[in-house]
Parts: C-alpha cells; structure tokens; sequence
C-alpha cells in the first residue's frame, strides 16, 4: 500500500504530464482517477470543478488542490497541486532554451496534430458521462431528468445564443442553477 | 532575492485575479506584466501562450514558468509558479473546509444538483470552443470522435489515447510531408 501522499504526487504528477490544452483537459484525467481509486465520485467531482470556476485561480490549479484536500487534508491539496505543476516547469524550461526551433520542429508539430483533437475529445467524453448523469440516470422513460434538460438547454441558450447574456462569465450560470437548484427542489 | 519576491506577488496577484482557465488569465498578463512591469511583449507573450497550450500542464502555469525563467532563470521560472498557484491553494483549501461541513444540509444539496446542470453546459461549451481550434480537417474530425467513444466506453487511463493520439499525428502528418 503506497502512502496515500506519495500517491498524490505521482497521480497529479502524471496528469500534469499528459493533460494538453489547459485547466479542463485534467477533467478526463480525473474523472479516471476517482473511479479507479474511489477517492471521489463523478458527482463529488462534478462540485469540484463548479468550486474551481467560481473561485479565483486557475480552473486546472484549483481542481488539483481541492481533489487532494479531499484526499489527504491541506498537506494532500498542497502535493497534488506541486505534483501537477512540476512537469510544466520541467517541460517549459527545458523549452525555453530552444524556443522557436520547438515551435518550427516537424515532429512536434505533427505529434500535436493528433494530439489536440485527441485532448479535446477526452474531454468530450467525460462530458458525455457528466451529462448522462445529471440528465439521464432518472427513473422515468430513457431516464430523461425533464427539469436538468429544460435547464440545460437555456443555459446553453444564454451562454451561446443570447446576445445579452452570452459574454457572461461562468460564474454567473453557475449561480443562476443554484438558485434554480434550490427553488425548484432538484 | 529582490526580483523573485517581486515575481512571486506580481503572479500571485495574477492568479488571484483569474477566474476560470489560463484564456482568462491573458488580460491580466497584459496589464501586469507587459503594461506595469515591461517583463516581455505582446508578441513575445503570444508566443508563450502558442507554447503554452500545447505542451502538457496547465497554460497559466506554462506561460508563468516562460516569463519568470525570462526575466530571472529558471529558479525565477519555479518562484513565478509557486506564485501563480498560492491564491488557489488558500482559497481553495479554505472553501473546501466549509462546503465539507455544510455539503449535507438539503438546501445546499439542491444547490450544487442545479449547479451540476451548469457544469455540463459549460463542459460543452469548452468542448466547442477547443474544437474549432484542433477539429480542423477530417482526419482530426475522425481523431475526435473516436476518443469520445473510446473514452466513454473503455476504462482505459487517458493517458493511452494520448500517447496513441500523438503517435498517429506524427505517422500521418511525416507521411504527408513526403507525399
């Protein structure tokens, strides 16, 4: 049995490695980690990310740290976090010395173009299962949850379509569905 | 010992002020960083934000190890970081405490399931935005949808699909250079 602080470090050390793209591309990473370790559940998880949005900082810092304190206390959140930032700053140093040859090397630049669709697919896919929870994991025909879809659909609306409202900041969709959250009794 | 204590508050004053993903972070950099402190360029910052987003880590944290390992090494580099991330680490951990206290009560519990409706449209949201960037032809159209499948439907770590994602880029891409 590995300490769980040890195991901390490695995880987010290994998410930090292979996240590309930013603060979300870590979601797939650790959506898999809770089902694996059982540390936290989807819905668990799901809390998390909507904390990270709505606090100061990076979404993918916050996250890091709110899933080690769940984990392991403050030390857990401080490990996860230093764990997750250490490949980074590896991997930039080393770049910084050759800047632009990196950007102009064909092998890079080919390696990406696989890889960035892949890295936003990945989180396509733990959106999917995300959404299949909230939306469809009801009781009634196809396990359709009306209220979460209705919702779902004019946020999506507001925060896409809605001249008004489209520039909105996150935050702002996060704290209407609360309210709504609590009004309505979901 | 003096530029690293003024790199580590300028950063921590950065992370404090972003909210949501690295994207958000770019105002503030230009305001802080290129516009107060004449630390770098436009142009240059742009370069680092290229970089940034596709090499692996988090952007805030890659583009904050570019800038201080410019201006003061890379123990700069480390100290900007450490920077970036220390708001997060208060503050998160600080909330984390009160919402593990009151996650049980009904009221609070109704507000977090309206809340995950939230998640998945702005989950969605950023799926779109980071897809017109990286689905750019049929072949990564193809790349996309077969991770989403793939990672819905097999437990296999994401990590895989990475590796295999990049081993296929290279393999198509070399091949059509050639061609």
């Amino acid at each position: 049995m590995m300490n769980i602080y040890l195991r901390l470090i490695y995880e987010f050390f290994k998410i930090g490695l292979f996240s590309i793209g930013g603060g979300m591309a870590t979601l797939p990473f650790l959506a898999h980690l809770g089902e694996n370790t059982g540390w936290f559940s989807y819905a668990d998880l799901m809390n998390m990310l909507a904390v990270s949005e709505s606090t100061p900082g990076p979404i993918g810092i916050n996250m890091a740290t709110y899933v080690g304190f769940s984990v392991g206390g403050i030390t857990g959140g401080i490990l996860a976090t230093l764990g997750e930032v250490a490949p980074a700053i590896i991997i930039i140093l080393i770049i910084a010395s050759f800047l632009t040859k990196f950007r102009e090397n064909k092998y890079v630049d080919s390696a990406f173009y696989g890889l960035r669709p892949a890295s936003t697919g990945l989180i396509g896919s733990a959106g999917l299962s995300i959404v299949i929870e909230v939306m469809f994991s009801g009781t009634g025909t196809l396990g359709i949850k009306w209220k979460a879809v209705i919702l779902a659909l004019i946020i999506w609306f507001l925060s896409n379509k809605f001249k008004y409202t489209k520039n909105w900041h996150p935050i702002c969709f996060i704290g209407i569905c609360a309210v709504v959250g609590i009004v309505l009794g979901f | 010992m003096k530029k690293y204590a003024e790199l580590f508050f300028t950063f921590a004053k950065i992370g404090v002020m972003t909210f949501g993903g690295g994207m958000a972070m770019l105002p503030m950099l230009q305001r802080e960083i290129i516009e107060n402190k004449h630390w770098t360029t436009e142009d240059e910052l742009a370069d680092y934000y290229a970089i940034g987003q596709c090499t692996p880590g988090i952007i805030a944290v890659n583009t904050a190890t570019f800038i201080g390992n410019s201006i003061a090494g890379p123990i700069g580099g480390i100290v900007a970081t450490l920077g970036v991330v220390f708001p997060s680490l208060i503050i998160i951990t600080f909330l984390a405490n009160i919402i593990q206290r009151y996650s049980e009560m009904p009221i609070v519990k109704s507000a977090f399931a309206g809340i995950q409706v939230a998640v998945c449209v702005l989950i969605f949201n950023s799926v779109m935005k980071l897809a017109k960037r990286s689905v750019i032809d049929k072949i990564t159209a193809v790349i996309f949808a077969a991770i989403i499948l793939a990672g819905y439907f097999l437990n296999v770590s994401p990590v895989i699909f990475i590796i295999i994602a990049a081993v296929v880029g290279m393999l198509i891409k070399l091949k059509e250079v050639r061609a």
